[in-house]
């Protein structure tokens, strides 16, 4: 089954097209790497498929629903997370707060029992916690679960922006440049971690990735996007062997990816 | 139940603090004046509490908490008028309905004001404000017992510490427990991140109007309470200078403390008063000098107030663990 369907979706700023008559699709529990230069649109899509954006034409269907032009705040409760590519953290709320939360989102209890401290509260708060720190300890953050989010240092605000979006219980993981600021042996870590998560939690992913080696080892397909279109779609292989996307990254005479 | 065992330590410092006070109060060691400025801030604090949940956990910039205040003191007076009522017993629903209704205009006057942010809800909030002073003004051209600008007048004295300090702590212990339940978590990822709260399915529409609900329901009940501590109530009680009063509390004790708005409306209100009894007469207004003076130095020592985001541990705050 199709995961997530985008079918001609265009969405332009004034004149300018940030996408243009975009489709692709993902299959479920497959991970697609959206590639292109600066400025292509990619985090247009991202903001698109999660309702931030209203697409000017088009549709976004996910596992069959039409979901274009959602609520914000309704994707995560359908299942979609996403991670942010400038770190979107609660940056003054602990560790484990910034995992809690979104756990806490799906009710359990109201503001009487609030108030009161009543026996769902007290179940929900502390399913909610219990889970929170599992998630932490998968991401070796545990030890970390008590400071401010904000004073982690860059690669574990990384990784505690995954274990908060896993914290949702998602389908489909948007992730928006993972591998940004990081140096290559974190890299290789974030990579184990991605699909480490992905078989433990059955994950279809988009990844918006610049890290050619990343993005090329983990994705079972690339979608290229160049000035809002999509140029070309393939498999990693198919991909570095492509005249366009060759031109698109390298100009003219380029000869090969990687 | 969990809810008193976690109040128990607040509960105990709560009768220690009643029963001192109640002891100073009868044994005539604190005069009439006195009484009136330690129940003042304990009124003040409540307030307070209201535009930190607004403000310090919400980070919803208002300029307005004094409105819901008026709002609160007068809708109070009017019932106790209609239904003349003279002790505190039959106060209490009364006090409540105040609260409700500042509530009820927060709730409805946010529907449109509370989708802007920072400055510009500043600016809302004032022109709400000033809107409410100036209806306050012309209050006696729709109900004469109002009073408009000449003041309302009459009102029986009511507020006592047998009222107020129950009902500080009772709002006190509901505030924390909302604080400290997924709504004041929702609060504080807002205040962080506004659009990120909504990517992880928090209705921030809903989140933002209940935490500015909530908060002109404390100022409700304060107002409820200031009316019935002075028996005159004048517009010029609620301008916006008064709302500034709140603000300087919350950021003062530290935005998203409880703690830090309890001993900064103590704070605030015992210096504000207590300059007045030490300063000889011609020196009160130097007041005016000091005050800002004694801002700028606190907001050097401790930029993120008193007690910055901590709580003491008197409020008995356990996480669920």
């Amino acid at each position: 089954m199709k995961a997530l369907e985008c079918i001609g979706l265009k969405k332009s700023f004034g004149g300018v097209a940030a996408v243009d008559d975009l489709s692709f699709s993902v299959d479920e529990h497959e991970t697609v790497g959206i590639i292109g230069p600066n400025g292509a649109g990619k985090t247009t899509v991202f903001n698109l498929i999660t309702g931030l954006y209203r697409p000017n034409r088009g549709q976004v269907r996910f596992f069959g629903r039409d979901i274009t032009a959602i609520d914000p705040a309704r994707p995560a409760t359908l299942g979609i997370a996403r991670t942010f590519q400038n770190l979107r953290l609660f940056g003054s709320l602990s560790v484990l707060e910034n995992v809690t939360a979104p756990l806490l989102v799906k009710g359990g209890y109201g503001p009487a029992g609030a108030v009161l401290q009543s026996r769902g509260y007290v179940t929900a708060e502390r399913k909610a916690r219990e889970r929170a720190l599992e998630l932490l300890s998968l991401f070796r953050l545990s030890h970390r679960a008590d400071m401010p989010a904000g004073s982690l240092p860059y690669g574990e605000q990384r990784r505690l922006e995954l274990s908060r979006a896993l914290a949702l219980g998602p389908r489909l993981l948007l992730i928006d440049e993972p591998g940004a600021g990081m140096n290559p042996r974190e890299i290789q870590g974030l990579l184990g971690d991605i699909r480490e998560i992905k078989k433990a939690f059955l994950l279809t992913i988009i990844v918006i990735e610049h890290q050619m080696r990343l993005v090329m080892n983990l994705s079972d397909r690339l979608v290229v996007m160049d000035f809002g279109r999509k140029i070309a779609e393939g498999s990693p292989h198919e991909i570095k062997r492509d005249r366009r996307v060759i031109q698109a990254y390298l100009g003219e005479e380029g000869d090969g990816l990687c | 139940m969990s809810f008193l065992r976690s109040a128990r330590r607040l509960l105990l410092v709560s009768v220690v603090v009643y029963v001192l006070l109640k002891g100073l109060f009868l044994s005539g060691l604190a005069t009439e004046y006195l009484q009136q400025i330690i129940l003042y801030a304990l009124i003040v604090i409540i307030g307070s509490l209201g535009l930190n949940v607004i403000y310090g956990y919400t980070g919803q910039f208002s300029l307005g908490q004094a409105a819901f205040y008026g709002i609160g003191a007068y809708m109070s007076a009017y019932l106790t008028h209609v239904f003349s009522i003279g002790s505190a017993l039959p106060f209490l629903p009364v006090l409540f309905a105040s609260g409700l209704f500042s509530a009820l205009i927060g709730y409805l006057i946010g529907f449109p004001i509370l989708r802007l942010r920072d400055d510009f809800l500043a600016i809302a909030t004032l022109g709400f404000g000033i809107f409410v002073r100036v209806f306050l003004d012309n209050s006696d051209r729709l109900i004469d017992a109002l009073g408009g600008a000449r003041g309302f007048v009459g009102i029986p004295r009511i507020t006592s510490l047998d009222l107020v300090l129950p009902v500080t702590i009772v709002l006190i212990l509901v505030t924390r427990n909302v604080i400290f339940s997924k709504y004041g978590l929702f609060w504080q990822c807002i205040k962080d991140d506004e659009l990120a709260s909504s990517a992880f399915g928090i209705n921030t529409g809903r989140m933002k109007s209940m935490a500015f609900t909530y908060g002109c329901f404390l100022a409700g009940i304060a107002g409820g309470l200031y009316a019935h501590l002075y028996s005159f109530l004048h517009p010029s009680n609620f301008d916006f200078l008064k709302s500034i009063d709140f603000l300087i509390i919350v950021i003062v004790g530290g935005m998203g403390s409880i703690t830090g708005t309890i001993f900064a409306g103590l704070v605030w209100v015992g210096f504000i008063e207590g300059l007045r009894i030490v300063l000889p007469s011609g020196m009160l207004e130097y007041r005016w000098v000091l005050i800002p003076i004694l801002l700028i130095v606190l907001m050097f020592w401790r930029p993120n107030g008193l007690m910055a985001q901590k709580e003491s541990r008197f409020l008995g705050i356990d996480r669920v663990s």
